[in-house]
């Protein structure tokens, strides 16, 4: 069985909030708050990229780990890779030491190339070709400022080192244990950004219906048929939060109580870092979850696809949580800690003005 | 000679992205063959209007493209009046009738928007404007907020009463199964929405909308037998006036809209309080109030106050004793409920027209609708439709 070893994850210290944005603009804040249902997002330091803060996610997913040469597989999952060409995924595994005998790739497919890369490290792990691969999801997320999404577009990053469980000798433990996983896509032109242009463009209202929940439901509903669960029998869930009501809306739809969904919804403390969103709330719910629970789990990119998992903890699980609070290193450590900036900061360290 | 309205029909209007303009036309179309109770064959002419399927789809040669889709293999035209292609388009199908050409004809209004960026639909609609007004820069929902401070500023006019345009429209939307909103509007959310063009805020605004509506028309002789369901064109008249509003005499009024009025009271020997129902023009809450006045419904200066009032609202612009009898305005929604497909508007118009002097038009019916008009404008006023129907 192919599962999780250890993960880590990274949330830059600085934050706006989404009422300076707005008042920015001239926008009522009370209204835009309500309306995307995000109050604060996190921001970028001026040294920061999707390079670094995949590098400092996968410091702390790999950092107990002694035999890093045996990772084989490095997948970076963003939309915000600082090179067109020259790949970011070479660059976080020459500074993690992995060595050298590992298959890099970088990973597009909007906001969810990371989870694309768990499934395919978890297909290279199950067929036997490899023993351990790192995936990665990290953004320092685009948006032109005005557009709606400047509200909600944040920076963050989530690494999963995923391994096999067969109990044969030198394997690691899994902490959570892979359980199915699926993936639903259509061309569906729902948010873009052509080579060249700095910030994506959208298509407003179309990238719920026919995007969103059209995909996320689809993939919800091959996991469920797939494995036989229904939300009752499942613990959490995870879905991307591309804002505060998405998320909560198919999880309603789908059956989840807000109980089970509410571990997950990081969104409504650093809004969404894209390829990092749905990663990232799945640790935070990793961090909290006790063994033998399951976690329901669906990404969503645009253009458009989503990736189902289904998750079990295990019992190894609590040694793991132990190691991550003693560290400080929990996504709550990492979502309160934080030094707020004024909007012309913010356009500063994005590099905007 | 007179003209009958036999079959009428429109597509649901909205954000319909998994439609194609194809779909929509054979939904309306087939819908209004249906409902007329003949076959595609007796159709002679297809007018088909249309505003935007040039600059926003790259499609032109829509007449020969619908008669193609539909199966009719008939002369087939496409109309464009910019926001009045829809009631332009029956008005040239009621002109072809009357030349003896046809005898009778289908109208399709059909239009596709939301499939292209906002920005790109917005410069589209501007191809209705004046070359000087594209050159400064202006939309029209700046235009109308030009008409809509003229108008405050000359008969203190607020934006609570345009506000209230939008809320009465959504209440009447509300009842309409084939509208775009469905929510109920307070003056309240309007005034807290964004602005857009000060004093117009989004909610003062009509959507940008999809949809298709069509009619079939036919004309009866003397003697001919006139069906339950047929509903008499009385008047088909349109007016035109300057692309730019520089250019206008005046800033509180369209002159297109009060001299196609005119005509067409003329033509169907009728006096304005003499309307039951009208479907009118709200691309803005602004140009309904413009519209109310312009019609003769009230005086100049006097329609706002009537609108907040309750005055056109369903169920209670007739339930008032002692008040002067006042038509319910806009019962499908209109533009700003039912939604703005800008070549269907006009089409669609009628067909509301059609169910509510039928008597068929369910939760919003306007009980005892005998006269029924419909106002249909063209950019901020260069063109305007007026059609009158009258049932028996």
């Amino acid at each position: 069985m192919v599962g999780i070893v250890s993960y880590g994850t990274y949330i830059p210290q600085y934050r706006i909030n989404v009422s300076d944005i707005a008042r920015a603009w001239k926008k009522e804040p009370s209204e835009v708050v309500g309306a995307l249902g995000v109050a604060e997002k996190s921001v970028p330091g001026t040294d920061e990229d999707a390079v670094t803060i995949a590098l400092e996610a996968g410091i702390r997913a790999i950092g107990g780990i002694r035999e890093r040469g045996e990772i084989e597989a490095l997948f970076v999952g963003s939309e915000s890779h600082p090179y067109a060409v020259n790949p970011t995924s070479t660059i976080v595994g020459e500074l993690l030491g992995i060595g050298n005998n590992y298959l890099a790739a970088d990973l597009e497919f909007a906001c969810k190339a990371g989870t694309a890369g768990m499934q395919a490290i978890a297909g290279l792990i199950a067929s036997g070709h490899i023993r351990y691969g790192l995936a990665i999801g990290a953004d320092t997320a685009q948006s032109k400022p005005h557009d709606v999404l400047e509200y909600t577009s944040a920076a963050a990053g989530a690494a999963f080192l995923l391994g096999g469980n067969k109990g044969s000798k030198g394997d690691k433990g899994v902490i959570a244990e892979l359980f199915a996983y699926t993936s639903y896509s259509s061309d569906t032109p729902d948010f873009w950004r052509r080579d060249g242009i700095r910030y994506p463009s959208h298509a407003g209202r179309f990238t719920g219906e026919p995007a969103y929940f059209a995909h996320v439901m689809g993939a919800a509903r091959l996991i469920m048929e797939k494995t036989k669960i229904t939300p009752e029998t499942v613990d959490y869930c995870v879905f991307h939060m591309p804002n505060g009501k998405f998320p909560r809306d198919v999880a309603k739809r789908l059956g989840f109580t807000p109980e089970q969904l509410a571990p997950s919804l990081t969104v409504d403390h650093i809004g969404n870092p894209y390829s990092a969103s749905a990663m990232l709330g799945f640790a935070a719910v990793l961090d909290i979850a006790k063994p033998g629970q399951k976690i329901f789990m669906v990404s969503y990119g645009s253009g458009a696809g989503s990736d189902g998992f289904l998750w079990e903890a295990t019992a190894a699980l609590r040694q793991f949580q132990t190691v991550r609070q003693k560290d400080n290193k929990t996504v709550r450590e990492q979502m309160e800690k934080k030094t707020y900036v004024d909007y012309v900061e913010y356009l500063k360290q994005t590099h905007k003005i | 000679m007179k003209i009958y309205i036999i079959g009428a029909s429109t597509t649901k209007f909205g954000e319909l992205w998994g439609i194609s303009p194809r779909t929509l036309a054979r939904e309306a179309v087939g819908g209004a063959l249906t409902d007329a109770g003949i076959k595609p064959a007796a159709v002679e002419a297809l007018f088909v209007g249309n505003m935007l399927s040039g600059m926003l789809g790259g499609q032109e040669h829509l007449g020969a493209f619908f008669a193609d889709e539909l199966g009719l293999g008939v002369p087939a035209f496409k109309i464009e009046g910019a926001c009045a292609s829809g009631g332009l388009a029956i008005h040239a199908a009621v002109a072809g009738i009357l030349s003896g050409q046809y005898k009778t004809v289908a109208v399709l209004g059909v239009e596709k928007m939301t499939d292209h960026k906002p920005e790109d639909v917005a410069t589209a609609l501007m191809g209705a404007g004046s070359e000087e007004e594209r050159l400064a820069g202006a939309t029209f929902p700046g235009l109308y907020a030009m008409l809509a401070r003229a108008h405050m500023a000359k008969f203190g006019t607020s934006e609570e009463q345009l506000a209230a345009v939008a809320a009465k429209n959504h209440f009447h939307a509300t009842l309409n199964p084939n509208a775009q909103f469905h929510n109920a509007l307070t003056v309240e959310q309007v005034m807290r929405s964004s602005k857009i063009a000060d004093p117009l805020k989004l909610l003062d605004c009509s959507p940008i909308s999809d949809g298709a509506s069509a009619v079939i028309l036919t004309a009866k002789s003397k003697g001919q037998r006139v069906k339950s369901k047929d509903v008499e064109i009385v008047a088909s008249a349109v007016a035109t006036d300057t692309l730019g509003l520089a250019q206008r005499e005046s800033l509180t009024e369209l002159k297109a809209t009060k001299e196609a009025a005119k005509k067409a009271y003329k033509q169907a020997g009728i006096e304005p309080k003499d309307v039951d129902m009208a479907e009118v023009h709200d691309c803005f809450t602004i140009a309904e109030v413009l519209a109310m006045e312009d019609l003769g419904f009230y005086e100049k200066g006097k329609a706002a106050k009537a609108i907040a009032s309750g005055d056109t609202t369903l169920r209670l612009a007739h339930a008032r004793s002692g008040q002067a009898r006042h038509p319910v305005i806009n019962p499908s929604g209109g533009l700003k409920g039912c939604g703005h497909p800008v070549g269907a508007t006009g089409v669609k118009q009628l067909v509301e027209l059609v169910e509510q002097l039928r008597g068929t038009a369910g939760k919003r019916q306007v009980s005892g609708a005998k006269i029924g008009l419909a106002q249909n404008v063209g950019g901020s006023g260069a063109t305007a439709v007026v059609h009158i129907l009258k049932y028996e």
